[in-house]
């Protein structure tokens, strides 16, 4: 336990000290929002419709944003060399970084997705949902984007494909939470979507750092 | 536990080049026979259907190419699991052919469904239905384990990185198939699946299921011509290869 | 035969679908060729420079 939190604490002190980078995805995710329905000048009925689906891929887009964060840095120092040759497992070490750029990058999210639901005319009895949906997928997402990440770590330029191999995993992610979402908002019930992205979290939560610990021992030889 | 020599065989890169070599062309035969015969009896023999007319002749190469362009990405992963358990070569050399393959059967599957779709739903693309994302997903699924091999210079990394790329992606191809399919049973859309299988009369079933053969062996023919080839590269500079193209200069 | 082709009227779809898939198999076939030659043209060069390369090109003059 002691080493995991460890690990959290280090990547937070680390992103508190450049907050300008940690701030990005934020930035870009209020800017995605806002430039739908500049584009689509839809009314406000039509806004509410599309809403959750904006959400929920600007959220994904912004959490890719802050992939270099994640391994790469350290890897560049030599950090990750140490944290993999250290007795913690590597399955803990990838968990605890993925837990600190879930607090990062998500949480100040859940901040923001009052604001921009509110301006997209959803009611605020949909928040509930909302937040819930989020809560349950956002894990899943991170543990995807971390895979991207390590499979990329050991390329000079990864940055360009871990989009294309990350988005198509997250398509049930997608899926489950605008249903969850939409269902939200015409006061349906929402537990099958809301149970089925819990057992996805669940999923890969436990497969996950797996398959990040080996893709990250294939890079860093 | 003395294993069985075909085993050894199985291992054995010459072993596999020549075996390859021997089986290709009889299965190319084969298949390419089984093509032009389905081909034949679907565009010219069968009937016409009561509510598609003609166009829906494209059921005998259409269903076929999706099943098969699901199995390359399945003998794909399965190949590159094995190969990075077991430390095989071989299998990721398998893992490596099969992927061009797979690909194109893929983009085929979807320009030859949406060219179903046309005259027979009325419109060439259907976002929400099932089969459409599922394989558009595969096809986005093929090409992020070729581009992500391309990235890496060493071809030992590229080999392991993309193998657990595939394995991912092979747990993932079920879940996003059937989340697609339960968010379009509960979406208030047009319908649920406007394309079932439509209901095979008898005299369709002989092309589609000589069509089923015909490809999935056209896989396994264009598979093994992939192979030999991704078998020579990797054995450029052993000494087998060399007498064999020492061999062919005369 | 003008009319097999037209298919009544969706002989386009058809035509289309059905040369598509001809194409795409014929790719495959010539590229799994392609790369299979220009393997065996690496494999060759790579085999003569091994033979020449045998030969001190440089002798060592005490």
């Amino acid at each position: 336990m002691a080493p995991f939190v460890t690990i959290v604490l280090r990547d937070l002190r680390i992103a508190v000290r450049r907050w300008s980078e940690a701030a990005n995805p934020l930035l870009f995710f209020v800017i995605v929002t806002t430039l739908f329905p500049l584009a689509l000048s839809p009314s406000a009925d039509e806004m509410r419709e599309v809403g959750a689906g904006v959400l929920w891929v600007s959220a994904l887009l912004s959490s890719l944003l802050a992939l270099e964060g994640l391994f790469r840095s350290d890897a560049d120092d030599g950090s990750l060399e140490q944290l993999m040759l250290s007795p913690v497992p590597l399955g803990v070490t990838v968990l605890a970084k993925i837990a600190a750029h879930w607090l990062i990058t998500i949480l100040p999210l859940f901040a923001l997705v009052p604001v921009l639901a509110l301006s997209y005319s959803m009611p605020i009895t949909a928040l509930p949902t909302m937040f819930c949906a989020l809560l349950l997928a956002t894990p899943t997402l991170s543990v995807l984007v971390a895979l991207g990440a390590a499979l990329t770590v050991g390329l000079h330029r990864g940055g360009a494909i871990v989009g294309l191999l990350v988005l198509p995993l997250t398509a049930p992610l997608l899926i489950f939470g605008t249903r969850a979402t939409d269902l939200g908002l015409h006061d349906e019930p929402t537990a099958g979507p809301l149970y089925l992205l819990a057992a996805l979290a669940a999923f890969t939560l436990a497969l996950g750092p797996v398959a990040i610990a080996a893709a990250l021992r294939v890079g860093i030889e | 536990m003395r294993l069985p020599r075909w085993f050894h065989l199985l291992g054995s890169p010459p072993f596999v080049y020549g075996f390859a070599g021997n089986v290709a062309p009889w299965l190319g035969a084969v298949s390419c026979v089984l093509l032009a015969v389905g081909a034949y009896w679907g565009l010219v023999v069968a009937p016409p259907d009561r509510v598609q007319h003609e166009a829906y002749r494209i059921l005998f190469i259409h269903p076929q190419i999706a099943y098969v362009s699901i199995m390359a990405y399945v003998v794909m992963a399965v190949a590159a699991g094995i190969g990075y358990v077991w430390r095989i070569k071989l299998a990721y050399a398998i893992a490596v052919a099969a992927a061009p393959i797979g690909a194109s059967f893929t983009a085929c599957a979807l320009a030859t469904g949406s060219l179903w779709g046309r005259p027979t739903w009325g419109t060439f693309w259907q976002w929400t239905d099932p089969r459409i994302m599922s394989e558009t997903l595969l096809l986005f699924l093929f090409l992020g384990y070729l581009a992500l091999r391309a990235a890496f210079e060493d071809r030992d990394k590229a080999d392991r990185v993309s193998a657990i790329l595939a394995v991912v992606g092979v747990v993932d191809v079920p879940i996003i198939h059937y989340s697609v399919i339960w968010w379009n049973s509960l979406h208030q859309g047009p319908s649920i699946m406007k394309l079932d299988k439509p209901s095979i009369s008898p005299e369709m079933l002989p092309p589609f299921l000589i069509m089923v053969a015909a490809f999935t062996l056209c896989f396994f023919w264009l598979l093994l011509n992939g192979l030999r080839g991704e078998i020579v590269e990797r054995e450029r500079d052993s000494r087998w290869i060399r007498q064999l193209v020492e061999g062919t200069r005369g | 035969m003008t009319e097999f082709l037209r298919m009544g009227g969706q002989g386009g779809y058809v035509w289309s679908a059905y040369g598509l898939t001809l194409a795409v198999l014929v790719f495959n076939v010539w590229w799994a060729r392609h790369r299979h030659q220009a393997a065996l043209e690496r494999a060759r060069a790579s085999s003569e420079q091994q033979r020449v390369g045998k030969r001190p090109t440089v002798r060592q003059i005490e």
